[in-house]
């Protein structure tokens, strides 16, 4: 089984600590990790902000890149459900238009072998409990594309139970968006600001210290409102959480705050 | 459109004023949160749920595909039921259509059922203008009407108001409309309904034209229906003697076997409720019963437009039920007014910037109200992927309008870095390398600045994941490719 890492752009420039988490979590499974160094970016941004056609060059790039393996796994919902559903998509609007170009073929290859982390904990080695140890209290945001797009349904909530010293709070109003949005939140500001704040003083009516996703574009936008507030809550990326045992427990990123 | 909307500012704008609005956040908190659940539980009852939904998105999309079939045989049975049928292709032809039907009866007031078509086209002030008084008798819409306000929700139109709001607005306003509240009246249900009452009532019984639009048209036999919780819309469509209906070309459905399918969907989707205390269904005219004129007024106002695009005519689908605008975190924080259209939220998003195009500002900034979070598609019962389509209008909007010159610059940039490794790898390595002169948040209005207003923004790392990756030395963990201490934390 040849498994990849694709990392996302924004682990790559802002959360490398979720990527090395992935690798030594998959490690400890008994699963060799590869990360071919010629991968950048889903596409996303482009496609979901109204420019289709930039987005083309990155579906051929992914499936170039991914060539050969038979699991791509990455610790981002959004792109996965970018990979699932939109390259498809953006293979078949090229038809229309009369063009191929590689795309039809690019987004067959892509699309079966891409997981979402917790897909492939849960449906592909088919664990649950990962042998993870994480003394905190916990509660877990289950980003829009992960819940709705790729219905990971109990997967991460499983995940996390399993983790020992780990207690689990529920986080009121979990289905909702956070605000998000990708360029949203910086088209529509002041919406995605009191969606965050709504967000945020949910979780923080839990009494958890940890605020979990596993989506870290979700994650830095409330990361960014926590800090700003000063608010006794971090937002941490479920891989971090699976990754930490007894022997090497959880240690904060340089970049982030500390559990609290 | 109507002239209602003409000069609104862009969405982003309007709900920067509407969100810190806390009255209008709470109102509308409340009532959608409320609903939404109801109606969850609504649907739940229904086994077959997803049979319904894909039932009725197969038979919009057939009628959609075959509509100059299922109009012309429309026509010929309410011709044939001794009804007149008018076509108009946009709202100022509509508008002169019915306020000339109006004036050959000689009346100078007509009383109206809830209809989004006309509001839509602007009916009532077209009709203002031309001295005849249009009143609104749905309870909802009357709240609107007396307070000089514009309508922020597909089915519940003073959803932006609270009953104390409401009781304020009867008190000052009724008396210049017809009967005036009665004194000391109370903000309770059940006595703002009794004032409703008894202030409609007088219309009732005076009015001699009704205006509607419909929920559906059944082709077969040309029949329309008005699905309604009142009884007011009843009122109207069978005491006056003449009964003028406008309604979008979009609203048929072929038999009234299809019908079945929608009365199961649509009140469960829209009230939560298993059926609608009203519904009320009409042929022509009937001797000795209800209307002696009828007249139906097919509105085309940019629906063969959207027809023409295969993925945006999806939108022709929309039965207003308005579970989408209940279950939209964007809508429920901005409110309906921010929309600026009688279809606000996220069906609204997707049917204005079609319906009306996407010149203005307001109309071109609608697509990007949204999260693509997915909750619309979910509780839509006709199955419309209003996510898609939204992304789909933005590329339209890209594509047709300047203004997006430094974005589309950027994007072009980003997508050139991101396919070029080495650029990218430079594009990472400048931005560790600067990191400690990253500020948090940022004086200057940019993209930056919106984001650094309310979130400091994000640090960026000392090591880079490839960095740790390239430097891990093999041979330690299971297939000689793990872990050491890593060094970074």
């Amino acid at each position: 089984m040849r498994v990849a890492l694709f990392l996302t752009c924004v682990n790559d420039m802002l959360y490398p600590q979720t990527g090395r988490a992935v690798v030594r979590l998959l490690e400890r499974l008994g699963v060799e990790v590869d990360f071919p160094a010629g991968q950048t970016c889903c596409g996303q941004a482009q496609y979901n902000t109204g420019y289709r056609r930039q987005a083309e060059p990155l579906v051929r790039r992914y499936a170039e890149v991914f060539d050969g393996y038979d699991h791509v796994v990455t610790p981002s919902g959004s792109c996965v459900a970018m990979v699932r559903d939109n390259y498809p998509r953006i293979a078949a609007r090229a038809a229309d238009e009369g063009r191929d170009e590689g795309l039809a073929g690019a987004a067959a290859a892509a699309v079966p072998k891409t997981y979402e982390l917790t897909e492939f904990l849960v449906d592909v080695l088919g664990v649950t409990d990962v042998g993870a140890y994480f003394p905190h209290t916990v509660t877990y945001h289950p980003s829009c594309h992960g819940l709705r797009m790729l219905g990971l349904g109990e997967r991460p909530r499983r995940l996390l139970q399993a983790v020992r010293g780990l207690e689990l709070r529920e986080l009121p109003g979990a289905e909702e968006c956070c605000g998000f949005g990708g360029t949203f939140a910086v088209k529509n500001p002041d919406v995605s600001a009191a969606m965050g704040q709504d967000k945020i003083d949910n979780a923080l009516s839990t009494g958890a210290g940890v605020l979990c996703g596993a989506d870290n574009s979700c994650l830095m936008h409330l990361d960014g409102m926590l800090r700003r507030q000063d608010a006794p809550l971090k937002a941490l990326h479920l891989a971090e959480i699976l990754a930490s045992t007894e022997e090497r427990p959880y240690m904060a990123a340089e970049t982030t705050g500390k559990i609290r | 459109m109507s002239s209602t909307y003409l000069g609104l500012p862009s969405f982003p704008v309007a709900a920067a004023e509407s969100t810190r609005d806390e009255q209008l956040r709470a109102n509308l908190r409340h009532a959608t949160h409320t609903i939404r659940a109801k109606r969850a539980t609504a649907i739940s009852e229904l086994t077959d749920w997803p049979e319904l939904r894909a039932a009725g998105a197969a038979i919009k999309d057939h009628t959609l595909a075959h509509l100059d079939h299922y109009l012309l045989q429309l026509e010929a049975a309410v011709t044939a039921a001794g009804g007149t049928v008018h076509w108009a292709v946009d709202a100022d032809d509509a508008n002169r259509i019915v306020a000339g039907l109006v004036k050959a009866t000689g009346e100078t007031e007509v009383v109206k059922v809830k209809s989004m078509a006309t509001q839509e086209i602007g009916l009532n002030e077209a009709l203002a203008a031309e001295g005849i008084h249009a009143y609104e008798t749905d309870l909802a819409e009357l709240i609107v009407q007396l307070g000089d306000d514009r309508p922020s929700h597909i089915l519940v139109p003073a959803i932006h108001k609270n009953r104390h709001q409401i009781r304020d607005i009867f008190s000052r306003q009724m008396a210049a409309w017809g009967r005036p509240a009665p004194d000391n009246l109370t903000d309770t249900p059940a006595d703002l309904a009794e004032a409703a009452r008894l202030h409609l009532r007088e219309k009732f019984l005076r009015a001699k034209v009704a205006i509607s639009g419909a929920n559906f048209m059944i082709a077969e036999t040309g029949t329309l229906v008005v699905l309604e919780s009142e009884g007011n819309g009843r009122m109207c469509l069978t005491l006056p003697e003449t009964l003028i209906s406008v309604v979008g070309i979009e609203k048929l459905i072929p038999t009234w076997q299809d019908l079945e399918v929608f009365l199961q969907t649509l009140p469960r989707s829209s009230t939560a409720e298993r059926m609608n205390p009203y519904t009320t269904t009409w042929t022509g005219t009937t001797d000795g019963d209800g209307p002696t004129d009828f007249h139906l007024v097919l509105l085309d106002n940019g629906r063969t437009d959207t027809l023409a695009d295969s993925l945006g005519r999806q939108a022709l689908r929309c039965i207003r039920c308005s579970a989408c605008l209940n279950v939209c975190p964007v809508y429920e924080r901005a409110g309906g007014h921010a929309y600026g259209s009688p279809y606000p939220g996220p069906i609204g998003a997707i049917l204005t910037p079609q319906l009306r195009g996407t010149t203005t500002e307001l109309d071109a900034s609608l697509p990007y109200a949204s999260t693509l979070c997915g909750a619309c598609y979910d509780v839509c019962p006709v199955a419309i992927d209003i996510p898609d389509i939204l992304v789909h209008l933005r590329e339209r909007i890209t594509e047709q309008r300047r203004g997006h010159a430094l974005e589309r610059a950027v994007m072009k940039a980003a997508t050139w870095v991101l396919d070029h490794p080495s650029a990218y790898a430079l594009a990472r390595q400048t931005a560790t390398r600067t990191r400690h002169l990253h500020p948090t948040e940022l004086p200057a209005p940019t993209p930056a600045k919106a984001w650094s207003n309310a979130r400091d923004l994000p640090r960026f790392p000392g090591r880079s994941f490839r960095t740790w990756w390239k430097d891990r030395p093999a041979g330690e963990a299971p297939h000689g490719r793990p872990a050491r201490e890593d060094t970074t934390r």
